[in-house]
């Protein structure tokens, strides 16, 4: 695999855009034509080289095709975006929308990320060691198809409207939550090791969301129904099932009504 | 004002009767003239080898108003990777696909060759906004028609037979909207809606108000009649969207019958059937869905006093948008998506839903197949016209790609057998054994000359007679040397090598390249005056309106360029 170091030297004035920053648009490019790849400051149309040093080799293929950022790139957003294949580094924070519409490969965040990361995520693994805010794993705003598949693990705290409209794939947060996870989920597991606010699963169709530590306010939309004996990310624990959210429609399937799932560990 | 000959295009005029041959065209003055009339100064644009039509006529597409414009708020996705970034050619900038914005809206029909749209439902209380927005869409004059098929003043009136009481109102709502055309949705189903209820046949009666949708339709072309105007009613049925309502649909068309047009416009209708797809369904349910597009058109072609658009589904995600209430809240019932509803006080109402025609899905292959055997079975295509009753069926930005389907057998094909469910498709449709490919003639037709005439503007658009509006489409398709790829028909259609509006040159490849002052058109009907009609609309402000009769009326500042047209039927 080659590896490509973009470093941001030229600090912007404004937020840059960086939706080029993904092994597929570097892929079989030499460093004068990844230099030259479009980005925007603000609604301004601009280059990569006019903020970022550009050093190594791009690989033929996305595949073969790593990334590593550095410099402070907390204002630096989209990058990852629509990435398909490859690795991205990014040593340090990113903007939002990091690894929005992903598809695949590898990308991983060592600080924290802002809000919308992950958005529509359709496959490949997210990792952010830091924070995540808000809209993490979550859909477009006024898209009903949300994360797909992949995975997302935040080593740190979410914000609040976690895994909106999520049809698959996994979300683990090591930390605590915000309001809002997984409201009209339609598929897709969330994980929060931590707490979670209010709201957990409102208007949930199907999909499972476990909580190992408190819920401050449980949506009246949901039912205990016992207590089972899981496994989760790799450790076994007895959770309280409630099924939900009861003021939803759901689906049947071989004459059994589908509800969404929520644990919480006891 | 510049002055254009256009030399050596293959011309197609319908009107003129005029196919393919090599003409010349003369503007000045930003109207078409006889070539001998230019003056020495005349710039040339040479369309040799390329296809000459008039400026496109859209009869019916939701563009401006409260509908489209909450479609355009709660749908932030229709804009995201689809909103080109800003050309600097461009004036301004451009967003969204299904519900565009209206400067979008301006530019992608102009880039098609279009300049004259009629939009298709404009709530009377809410006309200001309709008219603002018809402001700040460029390059395209629009007409727009208040909804009138669920008003409480016409149900009465109605209801009592009194027809030229309902002209006086409907006079008096054109004026003080400054509308074009009687629009009829769901005739009493929208005011049944208001009771939790629907108006499902035409003798279905409206609740507390105890009239028929038949009687209402009936009432109606009395009233378009009697006030001769330059449009017939213009009609989206009752049970729109079910299994099995082509039946409904025939027992509607059939009220036209007996009628004839009285006006001075030249119009042969008496009833404009608009998006006539999703009126022509067989079956009773989705599972033996299926098309009676031949039944229906069977009827029509026999009926000369009617006309109708397509309204062809695209295969696209789009955004149903109608003030057909009920018919939205179903959908959302099948879809499971968003759903907006506003009711309109007296007047009518509306609902929008999102909605994705699938490439595989049977029944929307179904509906893309009724759409185009409509204007295949159809032998005089001066009566159909290219309609998606955009956004309902798709974007209006498909019209090139439903007239590469129409004059291309093979290119209907390959898409048909590249359905997952191509054989029940095949089954349930006629689309595989009609042989029939439409010519530039015949698109002509449907796409200017016939939807100018239907509308009753045929003095306006629609052709290359002396006198009428300088709006010409070239498109870059030589009729001599047709390609063989189908594609490059929708490629052509899509992107005018240029386009003319009132003489200027606004789209040159396909890019937008210059502006000019787009019009208003409203009608204005002198009529006896009726105190009764007056008392009635004054009582009526009082007792339930929200607001005060004076405040209702569009003021003048919201009427951008109008052009009226003056109808006297007190002489």
């Amino acid at each position: 695999m080659d590896t490509v170091t973009v470093t941001l030297v030229n600090k912007p004035e404004l937020i840059i855009e960086a939706y080029n920053i993904t092994p597929d648009a570097f892929a079989g490019k030499s460093l004068e034509e990844i230099g030259n790849l479009e980005c925007h400051e603000g609604n301004h149309k601009t280059a990569l080289k006019e903020f970022f040093t550009i050093t190594g080799k791009a690989g033929a293929t996305a595949e073969s095709t790593k990334i590593i950022v550095k410099g402070d790139c907390t204002r630096v957003k989209r990058i990852g975006q629509k990435m398909s294949a490859g690795e991205i580094v990014i040593e340090g924070n990113a903007d939002m929308y990091t690894g929005g519409w992903m598809l695949g490969g590898k990308l991983h965040v060592t600080g924290n990320v802002d809000a919308f990361c992950g958005i529509q995520m359709e496959g490949g693994e997210f990792i952010i060691d830091g924070n995540a805010d808000n809209h993490l794993g979550s859909s477009y705003r006024g898209d009903w198809r949300g994360m797909r598949g992949g995975l997302i693990r935040v080593g740190g705290n979410a914000g609040s409207d976690v895994g909106t409209f999520m049809i698959g794939g996994t979300i683990i947060i090591e930390g605590n939550a915000g309001i809002h996870i997984a409201t009209h989920a339609e598929g897709g597991t969330i994980i929060v090791k931590g707490n979670a606010m209010s709201r957990v699963g409102g208007q949930m169709v199907k999909g499972d969301v476990y909580i190992f530590g408190t819920i401050d306010v449980m949506m009246p939309g949901f039912r205990y129904i016992g207590d089972v004996e899981k496994e989760v990310d790799g450790k076994s624990a007895t959770f309280a099932h409630y099924i939900g959210d009861l003021g939803e429609r759901h689906p049947t399937r071989k004459g059994e009504v589908i509800y969404g799932n929520l644990y919480q560990k006891i | 004002m510049a002055e254009y000959l256009i030399k050596n295009g293959h011309v197609f005029d319908p009107i003129l009767g005029i196919k393919g041959e090599v003409h010349n065209i003369a503007i000045r003055d930003g109207k078409f003239v006889e070539p001998s009339a230019l003056t020495s100064s005349a710039k040339t644009i040479d369309a040799s080898g390329k296809t000459v039509m008039a400026g496109g006529v859209d009869i019916h597409s939701h563009v401006v108003g409260p509908k489209v414009n909450v479609g355009r708020l709660f749908r932030p996705e229709d804009k995201l990777f689809k909103s080109p970034l800003r050309q600097p050619k461009n004036a301004r900038m451009e967003m969204g696909f299904s519900v565009p914005s209206t400067f979008k809206t301006g530019y992608d029909y102009s880039r098609m060759g279009y300049c004259f749209v009629n939009e298709a439902a404009m709530p009377p209380l809410h006309s200001p906004h309709v008219h603002e927005e018809i402001r700040d869409t460029p390059l395209i004059d629009n007409t727009a028609m208040p909804v009138l098929g669920n008003n409480w003043f016409m149900l009465e009136y109605l209801k009592n037979g009194e027809i030229e009481n309902n002209a006086a109102y409907t006079a008096w709502l054109l004026h003080a909207t400054k509308g074009f055309a009687i629009k009829v949705v769901n005739p009493g189903g929208t005011e049944a809606w208001g009771w939790g209820l629907n108006c499902v046949t035409i003798n279905d009666p409206v609740p507390h108000f105890n009239i028929t949708p038949a009687e209402i339709i009936k009432g109606l072309i009395e009233t378009n009649e009697y006030l001769r105007l330059p449009h017939s009613i213009h009609l989206h049925g009752n049970n729109i969207g079910n299994p099995g309502n082509y039946t409904d649909t025939i027992d509607t068309l059939k009220l036209a019958e007996g009628y004839s047009p009285n006006c001075d416009f030249g119009r042969d209708q008496v009833i404009h059937n608009t998006h006539l797809q999703f009126h022509s369904y067989g079956g009773d349910s989705w599972l033996n869905f299926e098309s009676k597009a031949k039944e229906i058109m069977e009827y029509v072609n026999r009926q000369k006093n009617l006309t109708f658009d397509l309204g062809v589904v695209t295969l696209d995600e789009t955004t149903t948008m109608t003030a057909d209430g009920p018919f939205e809240h179903h959908l959302q019932s099948l879809n499971h998506l968003k759903w907006a509803n506003v009711d309109v006080e007296l007047e009518t109402a509306a609902g929008i839903v999102p909605y994705v025609y699938g490439k595989d899905v049977k029944v929307c292959n179904i509906q893309w197949a009724i759409g185009l055997e409509l204007a295949l079975f159809c032998n005089d295509p001066m009566r159909s016209h290219i309609t998606t009753d955009h956004p309902n069926a798709g974007p209006f930005i498909r019209y090139p790609r439903i007239i590469k389907w129409l004059m291309s057998k093979a290119s209907r094909d390959e898409l048909l057998h590249s359905f997952k469910w191509s054989e029940k498709v095949i089954g349930a449709t006629n689309i595989e054994s009609i042989d029939r490919e439409m010519s530039l003639y015949e698109i002509a037709m449907m796409t200017r000359a016939g939807t100018a005439k239907a509308l009753g503007l045929s003095h306006m658009y629609g052709s290359f007679t002396e006198g009428l509006a300088g709006n010409v489409a070239i498109y870059d398709l030589d009729p001599e040397n047709m390609p063989s790829d189908p594609e490059m028909i929708e490629k052509a259609f899509g992107r005018a090598a240029y386009t003319l509006k009132d003489g200027v040159i606004v789209v040159k490849d396909g890019d937008i390249v210059g502006d000019t002052p787009k019009s208003t058109i409203w009608v204005n009907v002198k009529v006896p005056e009726n105190k009764q009609v007056a008392r009635d609309v004054s009582e009526k402000f009082l007792r339930y309106y929200s607001v005060n009769k004076d405040n209702y009326s569009l003021f003048e500042e919201h009427l951008h360029n109008p052009k009226v047209i003056e109808v006297d039927i007190t002489a």
